[in-house]
């Protein structure tokens, strides 16, 4: 009997690898960033085709490959979900708990740093010429 | 107004690019993110000591009047959070 392409098994692979390197398109959008549910339901897609894949494989070998490759992809795919996760479960959390950061109520600690043009910046000048002044702290290293 | 410990030359080329028009202010030595308590040591590129995200409104007598101190790095404050922020603090003024 000839056998066929086992093409769930490459699918879900492609899915795996699709919903890993996609972050850093979805990652721009606070509505897929803030819960990346687009990744998620990508890794579950791949899921579900390696799974198809496996079952023909195993369970009707004379018709389709992959119990081998099948098992690597499968691994490999679990591997590939187990970084995503750490990576936007647990390390996206290591946050300092900033305790003694100045509460409402508090006046913002004054400062002086350079600008973008490298002039002097005070926070008093800033706040004196506006109703309200938004500070941004970000990570940086853009 | 954006603090980091990018250098004034990195914040002017990415303030054109991404077409930004408020101020950057450059903190190498994170010494403002020290005195804000927002230090996140070792936590940038190389080991470098950066900012935890935070975001601060700040009214015309420079007190705070609402913070967003971050659990996720991935998730920020969203512009409208800050704006409503900003009309609560202008109704608490006109009473």
């Amino acid at each position: 009997m000839k056998q066929k392409w086992n093409w769930p098994i490459w699918v879900g692979l492609m899915i795996a690898v699709g919903g890993l390197f996609s972050y850093e398109f979805f990652v721009q959008f606070p509505v897929t960033r803030d819960f990346p549910w687009v990744n998620l339901l990508l890794f579950a897609a791949a899921g579900t085709f390696l799974a198809v894949g496996l079952v023909r494989a195993f369970g009707r070998p004379q018709l389709y490959h992959g119990k081998i490759f099948g098992s690597i992809f499968a691994v490999l795919s679990l591997c590939l979900f187990a970084l995503f996760a750490y990576g936007v479960f647990y390390e996206v959390r290591q946050v300092p708990p900033s305790t003694s950061a100045p509460h409402v109520g508090q006046k913002a600690p004054e400062f002086t740093l350079p600008d973008q043009n490298d002039e002097p910046m005070a926070l008093a000048d800033l706040v004196s010429g506006a109703k309200a002044v938004v500070l941004i702290f970000y990570r940086g290293f853009w | 107004m954006a603090i980091s410990v990018d250098p004034p030359g990195t914040n002017r080329r990415q303030r054109q690019k991404l077409g930004f028009t408020y101020t950057f202010l450059s903190d190498p030595k994170a010494e403002v993110i020290r005195r804000y308590d927002l230090l996140h040591a070792g936590a940038g590129q190389k080991g470098a000591d950066i900012a935890r995200p935070a975001e601060f409104l700040i009214d015309s007598t420079g007190t705070i009047r609402w913070l967003n101190l971050t659990e996720n790095i991935a998730v920020r404050a969203r512009p409208e959070q800050v704006l409503k922020a900003f009309d609560e603090m202008e109704q608490t003024a006109a009473r």
